[in-house]
Order: C-alpha cells, then sequence, then structure tokens
C-alpha cells in the first residue's frame, strides 16, 4: 500500500472518530429530546461516512477491486436515519406536547398527530391532469 | 395490461435488482438472475402499498439534487458539530418551523421530509393532516423565515420540477 493510500485512510478514519465523539456529546450536551435529536441524526452521518470512505480505499489499493458495500450501506443509512428520527420525533410530539405548544400549521387542517385528515380524500391528491409547473 | 400487473413499478424492480448485485458484490449470471428475480417478486407482493407510479422525469435533474444534498450533508454535519461544541447551551434558540409545501405525490413529500432530516439543523417531525405543510424543528436559527425559505427554493423547487 502506498503512503498516499495510507495517509488518506488515516486522514478518513481520523475524521470519522471526531465526528462520532461530536454526536455522542451532543447527547449528553443538549438538555431537551428534540434538540438532542439532531446530534446523531447528523453529526454521525460524516462520523459512518468516514469509515466508509476508508474502507473503499483500502480495499481498492490493497485488493484491486471496488467495493460496493460501503456504497449500499450509506444508501440504506440515508433511507433508515430520516424514518427513525421522525418516529423518534413523533412519539415525543404525542406524549410531551399539546396542540398549543406547536405553531399552527398555516392551512385548513391541523398537524396530523392531533387531527384527522380529510375524510373521503387521499393525502394527496393526484390531480387528473398533472399540473405541470410552468418553468420560466 | 399484463405488463402493468407483472411489473407494477419498473424503476423499483430495477433498484431492487442492482442492491442485490451490489449485496453479493460479485457479478455471475446466477446472481443475476437471482437479483432480477427479487426484482420481480418483491414489487408484485409489495403492490397494494404503492398504490400510484410516481412519475419521473429529468435523470440529470436527479442527479444534480443529489450531489446538493451530499454537499448540505457535509456542511450540515461541520454545522451542527460547531453548534454542539462552541455554543452555550443557553444560546441555543430551538424552533418550530411550519413550512407550507405545494409537491402532489406522497413520494415528493417523503423525499423532501427526508432530505429535510439529513441537513442543516433540521428535522421534520410531523405533517399536516391534509399534507399541505410540514413542521420542522430546528435546532438553532436566528431567523427561522429564512431556514422556511431556504428549504423551499434549495429542495423544493427541484422536486417540484423531478416529480412533475
Amino acid at each position: 500500500m502506498s503512503l498516499t493510500a495510507e495517509i488518506l485512510i488515516s486522514l478518513a478514519l481520523v475524521m470519522s472518530g471526531i465526528f462520532g465523539f461530536v454526536g455522542s456529546y451532543g447527547l449528553v450536551k443538549l438538555k431537551d429530546t428534540l434538540q438532542r435529536l439532531h446530534a446523531p441524526t447528523k453529526a454521525t452521518t460524516l462520523g459512518v461516512g468516514g469509515v466508509l470512505i476508508a474502507s473503499m480505499i483500502y480495499f481498492y489499493t490493497e485488493k484491486g477491486h471496488l467495493s460496493i458495500h460501503e456504497l449500499l450501506i450509506t444508501l440504506f443509512l440515508f433511507l433508515t436515519a430520516p424514518i427513525t428520527a421522525n418516529f423518534i420525533a413523533k412519539a415525543y410530539m404525542a406524549r410531551n406536547l399539546r396542540r398549543e405548544d406547536l405553531p399552527p400549521s398555516g392551512g385548513e387542517y391541523g398537524w396530523s398527530i392531533y387531527d384527522d385528515p380529510p375524510q373521503g380524500k387521499d393525502l394527496a391528491p393526484q390531480p387528473e391532469t398533472p399540473e405541470t409547473p410552468k418553468a420560466p | 395490461m399484463l405488463m402493468r400487473r407483472l411489473v407494477p413499478h419498473p424503476l423499483l424492480s430495477l433498484t431492487l435488482t442492482l442492491v442485490w448485485l451490489g449485496l453479493v458484490n460479485k457479478f455471475t449470471l446466477g446472481n443475476l438472475i437471482l437479483g432480477a428475480g427479487f426484482g420481480l417478486v418483491i414489487p408484485m407482493l409489495t403492490a397494494p402499498y404503492w398504490p400510484d407510479r410516481p412519475r419521473i422525469g429529468r435523470p440529470l435533474k436527479i442527479a444534480e439534487y443529489g450531489l446538493i444534498v451530499l454537499w448540505d450533508i457535509v456542511v450540515a454535519n461541520v454545522q451542527v458539530a460547531m453548534i454542539i461544541l462552541f455554543k452555550r447551551e443557553r444560546a441555543i434558540r430551538s424552533h418550530w418551523i411550519p413550512v407550507p409545501i405545494e409537491l402532489n405525490s406522497a413520494e415528493a413529500i417523503t423525499v423532501l421530509a427526508g432530505t429535510i432530516t439529513m441537513t442543516p439543523g433540521t428535522v421534520s417531525a410531523t405533517l399536516a393532516a391534509d399534507g399541505r405543510s410540514i413542521l420542522v424543528h430546528c435546532l438553532h436559527a436566528d431567523d427561522p423565515d429564512a431556514v422556511r425559505d431556504e428549504i423551499k427554493q434549495r429542495y423544493e423547487t427541484r422536486l417540484k420540477e423531478i416529480f412533475s
């Protein structure tokens, strides 16, 4: 393995270590549950990403083939992290917040935690003729 | 019609096949056939959960959107790390920001909500009951209106062009 590859791998690993640590430290420092939610959903993405980049460089320089597993891990992470965060936020809102604590939705219907969806219609009605935005 | 029942979601089938090939990490004919099998069977079994076919156009726009989001994720990581490390706990001002949305398809709204969660200091918390606005929790913002406007013009306008 060449020296440049080793330096790149070490840089990626150190960077991922720093971001992973900051994400975990955020869990301790921030006080509100919803604020805490921000630390693991974001600061850790780069933490995991750094390890994956290091792993890709290692396999490419050492074994001589490109490994796709790391890309798939990234894909699964991007699919699951927002959904987990959303579930935690919803559970927190349902247990600890009242309707008055949240700003109004600005539309006819309130937030879906407290209000039922419009009857007889889908969540987001698909127009029969697609309203293509007339881009200037 | 038969084609439509056999392959209700061509894009999903293609994605599943590619993901399978990536998972086994080795391209052989057997793996391709097995992956194509999964790509055919899984969409058929889960078709009731995907009633509409999202209209997706402009592959270049999708690539552009992906790159922008990737870049924003890197920026978001640094920003959130800075807030966690250097801001006094009392100085952190969190906000609830309602963002009105004009997207129609459930898929587009899902992508927007996921993007909001992954990018600078914001987590999407819930939707309005009629799907016309989205509630965003912001870790720290001096100007909540600017955050709302940025979400709308940076992500929503691009998604509107993709899912049109």
